[in-house]
C-alpha cells in the first residue's frame, strides 16, 4: 500500500475544493470496508483519502411526508436498520442494509459507499433502484440529481467526476398500497456477495388489485445493476396473483445475459433470477399497504 | 513404571474443565503471535512469487531491486547450499529436503502459481513490496498439468525428469511419485459371492487449512553465529531440523522460539518464511521479518490433497460385506508426499473386510506442495467409502447403521493393509447413534434428509519432553518441548498436577524454546496430550521419586518406608512422619527437577461419527445444516471442555469441505479464489449448534487411557451431509465441494 495524505473536512464545500485540487488522486472514505482493501491490494493512484464522516449532512437520516427520505450517503448499515422510519415506510432499505457484509461490516460500510463502489452486485443499489431513488450529487458547479438507474456506467465505475461527491440517496414519500423487497442468493449464510440478486417494488390500485406501477431491479446478473423496463411493462395492469408473478419471472430471466465467473455459472445465475423474481415480488406483494 | 494407569483417586484435575492458562492473554490481544514479533532495526522481507503454473527459470537479475533504496538484500536459491535427498518423517507426512529446498526458494524451475523464486528485505513492507515488481525473472513457461488422471498417464507435461515411481519397476519420467498396494483375501473371489456390488467414482478439490494467522518468522543471525528465530510453528525443533538441514548450519547455533500459533491443522510443520527470512537476516545482520499475506497462504503454502478416488464394494443380501477394493489417486501438488499412505489406511479401516485391494497414487500436479490438513487424507476416503456403504445398505434394504454395525471393525481384525486393529470402540459409537435420540427422532419436512457416517484415524505417539522444577514454596513450573496448539499446556500441567497431588493452580505450564528443553517431534498427529501428557506424568514420578530421596535423607529413614499419598509424605519408621509437598518443598536441600522424556510407540487410533439433519432449497441449491452430533471415543477425555472443542471444530471444517470450500483454476493454472470471499469458510450462521457426545474407552497403554482426539472428528462430516442431502432430495454427490450450483445440475435444473 503506498503512503497518502488523511484529511477529514467537515463541510462538502471543503471536500469539492479538495478532490478539485487532487483531480483523480482522491478517495472519498466514509465506512472504508471497500476502499480500504483496494487500497491495499492495488497499485491505486490515490494521494489523498477524504475522510467524510465529520460531515453531518452525510451522516443524517430524515423523513418528511412530502419530500421523502434522505438517507446521507456515509450513514452506515446498522444506523440504517436501527431507523424506525425505515423500517416503518421502507422495509427494503433494511432487507439490503442487514446482508451487506456482515454484522461488524454493517457498522461501517454506508449505502453511499455501496453505491459509489458501482459493483454489479451491490445490495444497497438494488434496493434503492426498486424504490426509484436519485442520486443527490454536490461538484465544483453546484448540485445535480440522478436516478439512481442513470447512475452506473460499468463494473466499479460511475458518472461522478472528478470533483463531485454523492452527497444523499433520496427516496419518494412511498405511495399507498406500495410494497417492496429485496433478496439475493449467496453461497453463505453472511460474509458473502450477492451471486444474483432482485429488488421489487409494487403499487396497486385497492379497488381493482390491479398493478399500477412497478419496478424490478436485477442484481449481479449484468455489468451494473439494472431495471428491468419489461418486466415492469408487463406487471402494469394485472393482478399480483402467482401466474403474473411466474410470468414476471419468466421474462425477469429472458432479459438477462449474465456471465460465468468464480461466484456463479450463468446458467445458474439466469435460473435465480427467476427464482429470486419470484420471492422478492411475493415479498413486496405481502407488504402492500 | 509408567506403563500402568494412574489410580482413579488421582483424577482431581483431569476428567475436570478448567480455564484454558493461555485463554486470558488470548482473549485480551497481550499474547504474542508470530506477527507480533518486533525488534529494534528490523527490516521487512517479502517474497516473489511464480506468476506461471509451470516454467523453467532461464535468469533472476535481482540487481535493480538490490539498488532500490530502502532495499538492503535480495536472496534466491543461489544463497542455499545443495540439500541432499534425505527423506525425514515429519508430523504425518514425509520430507525430502531437495524438494523442500526447491518448495522454500525454487531453483531450476516453478511448479505452481505462487511457488517463491526470490526473498527481498527492506526497510518497510511498502518498500518491499514494491521493490519485488524490480526483480526480474525470465520464465520458459510449459503446459502445466493439473487434473490428477490427466497427470498419471501424461508423458509431456512431467514436472520432474528425474522422477521415478516408487514401488515400480518402470525406468520412464512420471508424475507418479509412489504406488502404494495393499491386498488381502482374494478380492475377486470376494466380488463373485457378493449379491450386490456398488463402484463408484468421487472427486474432492484442493482444500486449505485456513488458519487464521498467516506464516510469520522473525530471523536474527548474530555475530556470535547464533541464528535466532521466532515462528509460528507446530514444532519448535522440526523446524529448527528443516532449517538446519537447508541452511547447512549446526543445529545447536539454531534456536527456534515457538511463537503463540494462530491456528495450524497440520499445516505449519514444512517451513515457508523461516529460511527466506534467516538467509536475508545474515546478509543484513538486522532482524528480518517474514509475514505472509491470505493470497500468500492460499497460494504459497500446503493445502489438503485434491483426490480422484474410486471404490467398488461387495456385499451379501444377508448384509455381510464379501469384498472391498479402492484406488485413491491423492494429488501431491509439486513435490511428492500425498497423505494417500494414511488415505489408504483409513478407507477401509471402521470395516471388517474379509477380501481387499487398495491401491494408492501420489501424483504430481502444478499446484502448491500438500501439507498435512487434520487426519490426512481420510475426509477424502471417507467421503467416497462412506457413501458406498450407505448405498450398499440401502440397496439390500438395511438400515445403515445396522449394516455398518454387522460389518464393523474391532479389536484384532486384520486391516486390508495387514495391520491388526487394536481396541477401536467403532461397535460402541454406532451404538451409540442408534441409541441417540437425534438419530431417532422425525424428519421435520421436506426435502430435509439425516445421514450418518463413522470414521477411523491412527493418531500418532512419538517423542515429547517436560521437565518440572519444584520452587521453595510449593509451586512448579512445568515446561514441555510441545508447541501448544489446542490448550495443550493446560491439559499436560493438569496431567502432572494429578501425579504431583497439587491442586492446577500451583503448576505454571509453558511452552519452550529448542535451546531450553530436549527433543520434542511436533504437536501433530492428535498427539500432545497424550504424548506429552505421558512425559508430564514421567517427570512428575521423577520428581515424586527425587522428593523421597530428601525426605529420606531428612528424616534418616529408609526411602522404600516412605509413602506419598493425598499431597503428604509419611512414612512408618521414626519421628515427624508427614510432610506435606509445600512443606518439602521449602526444606530442600538441593534443586529438583523431573525429567519426562518419552517415545511413544504404543498408540491408539479413534472412532468417530456424525449424525447430521439437513434441508435442501430445491429452487436455489442451497444446503442448510439443521442439526448435528458427533460421537467420538476420547479414551479419557483429559479436559472434556476442549475435547467436546476439538469434535466441534472438526465438524465446523468438515462442514466446510462439504459445502463450501475448494480452491478453484483456470486452465492455465493461476488460482481463481485466493481470498476469503471467493474461497468460503463457513461462517458461525452457516453452522448449527454441534452436539458433542465423547465416549471413553480407555488405551490402557496411556496413563489416563487417553488416545488423541484432534483429527478424527473431521472425517465423518462430509460424508454423512452427503448422505443426508441423499435423504434429502434423491440425488447422491459424488463431488466436493457440494455447491449449490453442483446441486442445481445435480437435480436437472442447470446443466453446465
Amino acid at each position: 500500500m503506498k503512503d497518502f495524505t488523511y484529511v477529514s473536512p467537515s463541510s462538502i464545500g471543503e471536500v469539492v475544493g479538495l478532490l478539485s485540487e487532487n483531480e483523480g488522486c482522491a478517495a472519498l472514505l466514509a465506512g472504508g470496508t471497500d476502499l480500504l482493501v483496494q487500497l491495499r491490494n492495488t497499485n491505486s493512484d490515490v494521494d489523498v483519502v477524504i475522510d467524510v464522516k465529520k460531515i453531518s449532512q452525510l451522516n443524517d437520516i430524515s423523513y418528511d411526508v412530502d419530500n421523502g427520505l434522505s438517507v446521507g450517503a456515509a450513514v452506515p448499515c446498522s444506523q440504517i436498520y436501527q431507523s424506525d422510519i425505515i423500517l416503518e415506510k421502507y422495509p427494503i432499505i433494511i432487507d439490503a442494509a442487514s446482508i451487506i457484509g456482515g454484522k461488524a461490516i454493517q457498522n461501517r460500510a454506508s449505502f453511499g459507499g455501496n453505491v459509489c463502489n458501482s459493483s454489479p452486485s451491490g445490495d444497497a443499489i438494488g434496493a434503492m433502484m426498486a424504490l426509484g431513488a436519485t442520486c443527490e450529487i454536490v461538484g465544483s458547479n453546484g448540485v445535480r440529481t440522478v436516478p439512481i438507474n442513470e447512475f452506473f456506467i460499468a463494473p466499479g465505475k460511475n458518472i461522478l467526476m472528478t470533483d463531485e461527491i454523492l452527497v444523499a440517496l433520496k427516496v419518494p414519500p412511498p405511495k399507498q398500497y406500495s410494497g417492496s423487497g429485496y433478496i439475493r442468493f449467496t453461497p453463505r449464510a453472511e460474509m458473502d456477495i450477492a451471486v444474483a440478486g432482485v429488488g421489487s417494488y409494487l403499487e396497486v390500485d385497492r379497488k381493482s388489485d390491479q398493478i399500477l406501477s412497478a419496478r424490478i431491479a436485477l442484481v449481479a446478473v449484468a455489468p451494473t445493476p439494472v431495471l428491468s423496463t419489461s418486466v415492469a411493462q408487463m406487471l402494469i395492469g394485472n393482478t399480483p396473483i402467482e401466474n403474473t408473478i411466474q410470468m414476471a419471472a419468466s421474462l425477469a430471466q429472458e432479459s438477462i445475459s449474465p456471465i460465468t465467473d468464480v461466484r456463479g455459472t450463468a446458467a445458474q445465475r439466469k435460473h435465480l433470477i427467476g427464482v429470486l423474481t419470484k420471492r422478492s415480488l411475493n415479498l413486496a406483494v405481502s407488504r402492500v399497504k | 513404571m509408567n506403563n500402568s494407569m494412574v489410580s482413579m483417586d488421582k483424577h482431581r484435575s483431569v476428567g475436570t474443565r478448567p480455564e484454558r492458562i493461555d485463554a486470558k492473554e488470548k482473549v485480551t490481544g497481550s499474547a504474542l503471535f508470530g506477527t507480533d514479533i518486533m525488534m529494534p532495526g528490523m527490516l521487512h522481507g517479502r517474497i516473489l512469487r511464480s506468476p506461471h503454473a509451470h516454467a523453467r527459470i532461464i535468469s533472476i537479475n535481482t540487481a535493480n531491486a538490490e539498488s532500490m533504496s530502502g532495499v538492503f538484500a535480495v536472496v534466491t536459491a543461489n544463497d542455499l547450499p545443495e540439500a541432499d535427498d534425505m527423506k525425514e518423517k515429519l508430523g504425518e507426512s514425509t520430507i525430502n529436503y531437495k524438494f523442500l529446498r526447491d518448495n522454500n526458494l525454487a531453483s531450476d524451475k516453478v511448479l505452481y502459481v505462487g511457488h517463491a523464486v526470490a526473498a527481498l528485505a527492506a526497510e518497510t513492507p511498502d518498500i518491499a513490496e514494491n521493490a519485488l515488481e524490480l526483480i526480474e525473472v525470465e520464465y520458459e513457461i510449459l503446459d502445466p498439468v493439473l487434473d490428477v488422471r490427466e497427470s498419471m498417464s501424461t508423458e509431456l507435461k512431467i514436472l520432474h525428469e528425474q522422477l521415478r515411481t516408487l514401488g515400480s519397476t518402470n525406468d520412464k519420467s512420471t508424475n507418479v511419485a509412489q504406488h502404494i498396494h495393499h491386498v488381502k483375501g482374494d478380492p475377486s473371489l470376494g466380488f463373485d459371492e457378493a449379491d450386490v456390488i456398488i463402484e463408484r467414482e468421487f472427486i474432492t478439490a484442493p482444500v486449505h487449512q485456513s488458519y487464521l494467522e498467516p506464516h510469520a518468522a522473525t530471523a536474527t543471525w548474530g555475530k556470535d553465529g547464533n541464528l535466532t528465530i521466532y515462528a509460528s510453528t507446530q514444532g519448535a525443533f522440526v523446524t529448527r531440523r528443516q532449517v538446519s538441514q537447508l541452511l547447512q548450519y549446526p543445529m545447536s547455533k539454531i534456536k527456534v522460539i515457538p511463537t503463540e500459533v494462530g491456528g495450524a491443522f497440520g499445516g505449519k510443520n514444512p517451513t515457508y518464511v523461516e529460511v527466506p527470512a534467516s538467509l536475508l537476516s545474515y546478509k543484513t545482520a538486522k532482524p528480518v521479518r517474514v509475514v505472509m499475506s491470505r493470497e500468500e497462504v492460499i497460494l504459497g503454502t500446503g493445502p489438503g490433497s485434491g483426490t480422484s478416488i474410486k471404490v467398488k464394494m461387495g456385499a451379501k443380501k444377508s448384509g455381510k460385506i464379501t469384498a472391498a477394493q479402492a484406488e485413491l489417486c491423492y494429488e501431491a501438488g509439486a513435490y511428492p508426499g500425498s497423505p494417500v499412505d494414511p488415505g489408504s489406511m483409513a478407507i477401509f479401516a471402521a470395516y471388517d473386510i474379509p477380501n481387499g485391494q487398495i491401491d494408492g497414487y501420489d501424483v504430481l500436479v502444478n499446484k502448491p506442495r500438500v501439507a498435512a490438513y487434520r487426519a490426512p487424507g481420510a475426509p477424502q476416503a471417507a467421503f467416497a467409502c462412506e457413501q458406498v456403504i450407505d448405498e450398499l445398505a440401502s440397496s439390500i434394504a438395511m438400515d445403515g447403521i445396522e449394516f455398518r454395525m454387522m460389518n464393523a471393525a474391532s479389536e484384532g481384525t486384520e486391516r486390508i493393509n495387514g495391520k491388526l486393529h487394536k481396541s477401536i470402540a467403532i461397535k460402541e459409537i454406532l451404538g451409540i447413534i442408534d441409541d441417540h435420540p437425534h438419530y431417532n427422532e422425525p424428519i421435520q419436512g421436506p426435502y430435509q434428509g439425516r445421514g450418518v457416517a463413522i470414521g477411523f484415524w491412527d493418531n500418532w505417539g512419538a517423542r515429547s519432553s517436560v521437565d518440572i522444577n519444584v520452587n521453595s514454596d510449593g509451586t512448579v513450573n512445568l515446561i514441555s518441548g510441545s508447541v501448544d496448539l489446542t490448550g495443550s499446556r493446560t491439559t499436560v500441567a493438569m496431567q502432572a498436577a494429578d501425579v504431583l497431588e497439587i491442586p492446577l493452580e500451583k503448576v505454571k505450564s509453558s511452552m519452550v524454546d529448542t535451546d531450553s528443553i530436549s527433543y520434542a517431534d511436533t504437536s501433530a498427529g492428535s498427539r500432545t496430550t497424550m504424548a506429552t501428557g505421558k512425559a508430564a506424568v514421567e517427570a512428575a514420578y521423577d520428581v515424586i521419586g527425587k522428593l523421597k530421596l530428601e525426605i529420606a535423607s531428612l528424616w534418616n529413614v529408609s526411602i522404600d518406608s516412605i509413602r506419598y499419598a493425598n499431597g503428604v509424605f509419611s512414612s512408618n519408621k521414626g519421628k515427624d512422619t508427614n510432610m506435606t509437598f509445600q512443606e518439602l518443598a521449602g526444606k530442600l536441600s538441593g534443586q529438583v527437577t523431573g525429567h519426562g522424556n518419552v517415545n511413544v510407540e504404543d498408540w491408539a487410533g479413534a472412532g468417530g461419527g456424525t449424525i447430521v439433519d439437513v434441508e435442501v432449497d430445491p429452487d436455489t441449491g442451497q444446503i442448510k445444516i439443521l442439526k448435528c452430533t458427533v460421537i467420538q471415543n476420547a479414551g479419557k477425555a483429559i479436559h472434556p471442555g476442549q475435547v467436546e472443542g476439538q469434535m466441534q471444530g472438526g465438524v465446523v471444517q468438515g462442514i466446510g469441505w462439504a459445502l463450501y470450500e475448494g480452491y478453484e483454476y483456470d486452465k492455465n493454472g493461476k488460482v481463481l479464489n485466493a481470498n476469503l470471499l471467493d474461497y468460503k469458510l463457513p461462517t458461525a450462521l452457516d453452522v448449527p449448534n454441534i452436539d458433542a457426545v465423547i465416549i471413553e474407552k480407555p488405551f490402557p497403554s496411556n496413563p489416563y487411557g487417553a488416545r488423541g482426539v484432534g483429527e478424527t472428528p473431521i472425517i465423518s462430516p462430509a460424508p454423512a451431509i452427503a448422505n443426508a442431502v441423499q435423504k434429502a432430495l434423491g440425488v447422491r454427490l459424488h463431488r466436493l465441494p457440494m455447491t449449490p450450483s453442483r446441486i442445481l445440475e445435480e437435480i436437472g435444473i442447470t446443466s453446465e
